[in-house]
């Protein structure tokens, strides 16, 4: 046998399982690879295309122009400006479900199967996972953007303030990545996998500041209504994109809360998620 | 003689609602640049086999080794050595053919001009140069199970597993899909292939294992197996259980294989298909029996099983319908008419 002289060429030039060095390419151009190819995905799936641009899209001018008249808000602010931050934590949160369908979908089509028999990094399947999603993302609040300017949305705390609010929305959605990365990766099949995200996800999107004040909700949601992560984020987004007067605590009183939801979910999620993906037989 | 892979004593317990021994003691070698079968009905354990042999799953007991590595010690020597193409075609349904081709590559950490490179002459030989740049969902089962071939092949594998590769696939597909895995052997690769085909372990593996219930029960070359089965297999239908009765008399006289009668239906393995049939034709018509079919055929696995066990292959009880080849379908309608025929003989097979 002529192993040798026919072995295809490595990147490196070096031999597989090389040193620490290597290795650390390897994780990097692994979810660079797989990155690209969920973002690929993505762009010919009709249904994730929908999904991430027009239902936003569909949402905001149904608040806006539909529920909106109907929804006081305290201090006078049009209810555009209240509703748009509910809007960019609500739809990330909807794309996370992506994750989850996207993951189980690969398990089941024994797309990971081919991938933990190939000297690829481990880890590279959630990771390129969940950058996909933060490129996904960062379009994401592009076109939010843009259609809330359209419909009035008139952000009064400047350029640096506002791309704030996008950073900690961003590291929010990528918190929850990992979160469905966790569900993805336990559902027996895509379709349980979706219908294992949306009774997370509707009553932290809907039992929240999003779209309504809290106060106006009977008294034994509003601890939960108040506090719960999305709606803690949805509070800061507020305070960095129109002010804190209606938020009733500081901007940096809701931003560290934020920041500390991410973060242990974050701390919390990303083992599970490792954990999951290394027994799941 | 080099020993490619090497699978010893291997165990796999599923641990879960039901348990279920997958992997009981595997043990077999395979020859560098032969084509090996591991034969096996649906759940005998050779997916397992497979995914223990390709870093995939650890086994709780036994060792494996791929070209000398062991594949739970020397896991990523191992996946740089081994391709694999699994029992459903693991290809992204949402890339082309040739993204699929070098997403591979890339993961493989081969250097990008050389995986172009070789996705082009990979969709060449796979025939899917005309569809190497539409989306997948476009592709026939057949194109499917040839891309997922053709990606297993990027990095140039020296050990290939193929599992169960034309389950499913009309016999045109099947057919050139053993073309071009003869090919792959003819320049020096060896074949780790799994099948639930007698028919396809004869062609192209050199030696086989057939497995029952995560066990070895036989092992040899395939020629050595047809010769204590018989060349051909002669099936006589009949109208009544008393025709049967007398039929299976006549077609004892034949050879040295005993006939076997379940209700109306007769079979026989025979040395000399034709001249037995006429033989056997001869006979029933001196004694006025008519029989509704007459046919005669290759062996199948249900056949090797029978002789080697007694009992014909058994469906697993999770009875999954995925395999649906024409052979699973007819061995199933025959089991279970075998079943309703002779309920007191067929016990076992529960
Ligand atoms: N991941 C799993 N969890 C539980 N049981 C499994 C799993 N994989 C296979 N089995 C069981 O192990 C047995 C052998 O399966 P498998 O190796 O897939 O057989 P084959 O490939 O020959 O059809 C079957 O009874 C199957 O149901
Ligand atoms: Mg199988």
């Amino acid at each position: 046998m002529t192993t040798t002289a026919i072995a295809a060429p490595t990147v490196s030039g070096a031999p597989h399982g090389g040193g620490i060095l290597t290795r650390a390419r390897w994780v990097v151009s692994d979810t660079l690879t797989l990155t690209r190819r969920n973002l690929l995905a993505i762009t010919r799936i009709p249904e994730a295309l929908f999904f991430s641009t027009v239902q936003p899209i569909m949402f905001v001018l149904l608040f806006r122009y539909v529920f909106g008249g109907a929804i006081a808000v305290p201090g006078g602010l049009p209810y555009v400006d209240y509703l748009m931050p509910g809007i960019f934590v609500q739809t990330v949160a909807f794309g996370a479900v992506s994750t989850s369908i996207g993951l189980a979908e690969d398990l089941q089509k024994g797309l990971i199967e081919r991938f933990r028999a190939l000297p690829m990094s481990r880890g590279a399947v959630l990771t390129g996972r969940t950058t996909a999603d933060v490129v996904r993302n960062v379009f994401v609040v592009i076109i939010i953007t843009a259609v809330g300017l359209a419909v009035g949305f008139r952000p009064t705390t400047g350029a640096l303030s506002y791309t704030a609010a996008i950073l900690l929305i961003l590291l929010f959605a990528y918190a929850l990545s990992w979160g469905f990365a966790v569900i993805g990766l336990s559902a027996p099949n895509s379709e349980t996998a979706q219908v294992m995200s949306f009774p997370i996800l509707f009553p932290l999107t809907f039992i929240s500041a999003a779209f309504v004040p809290v106060h106006s909700m009977p008294s034994w949601l509003q601890g939960f209504a108040t506090y719960q992560p999305v709606s803690v984020t949805v509070s800061a987004c507020r305070a960095l994109m129109v002010g804190a007067q209606v938020t009733g605590h500081s901007t940096w009183f809701w931003t560290s809360r934020s920041l500390v939801w991410s973060v242990l979910f974050l701390i919390v999620l990303i083992p599970l998620a490792i954990h999951r993906y290394r027994t799941r037989t | 003689m080099t020993i490619a892979i090497e699978a010893e004593n291997l165990e796999k317990t599923f641990k879960g609602k039901r348990q279920v021994r997958a992997l009981d003691g595997v043990s077999f070698a395979v020859e560098e640049g032969t084509v090996f079968g591991l034969l096996g009905p649906n759940g005998s354990g050779k997916t397992t086999a497979v995914r223990v042999l390709t870093t995939i799953l650890r086994p709780d007991g036994g060792t494996a080794r791929v070209l000398g590595n062991d594949v739970q010690k020397k896991a990523g020597l191992v996946r740089t050595i081994i391709g694999l193409a699994g029992q459903y075609a693991a290809v992204d349904e949402n890339l082309t053919g040739r993204e699929n081709i070098q997403m591979v590559g890339n993961l493989n950490h081969l250097e990008r001009s050389f995986v172009a490179q070789r996705a082009v002459e990979l969709l060449r030989q796979f025939d899917l140069t005309d569809a190497g740049d539409r989306p997948l969902k476009t592709y026939s089962g057949g194109m499917r199970r040839r891309l997922d071939l053709a990606a297993a092949l990027v990095a140039r594998p020296t050990v290939l597993f193929l599992d169960e590769p034309t389950t499913g696939l009309d016999p045109q597909s099947r057919n050139d899909l053993w073309e071009v895995i003869e090919q792959l052997v003819d320049g020096g690769t060896t074949v780790l292939l799994t099948t639930q085909y007698l028919e396809e372990a004869d062609r192209l593996a050199s030696r086989l294992a057939v497995l029952d219930h995560g066990r070895v029960i036989a092992e040899g070359t395939p020629a050595s197996m047809k010769a204590d089965l018989g060349a051909t297999v002669l099936e006589v239908g009949l109208s009544t259980i008393e025709d049967a009765r007398r039929t299976g008399a006549i077609l004892d006289a034949l050879g040295p294989h005993t006939p076997l009668v379940n209700g109306t239906f007769v079979e026989v393995t025979v040395d000399n298909g034709p001249q037995a049939a006429m033989l056997a034709l001869r006979n029933l018509d001196g004694e006025s029996i008519q029989p509704t079919t007459f046919n005669l055929r290759e062996p199948s696995l249900d056949d090797v099983f029978l002789s080697l066990t007694g009992h014909r292959t058994e469906e697993d009880e999770e009875g999954t319908a995925d395999d649906g080849p024409p052979d699973g379908k007819r061995r199933r309608r025959w089991t279970r008419r075998a079943e309703q025929a002779l309920p007191v003989a067929t016990g076992e097979l529960a």
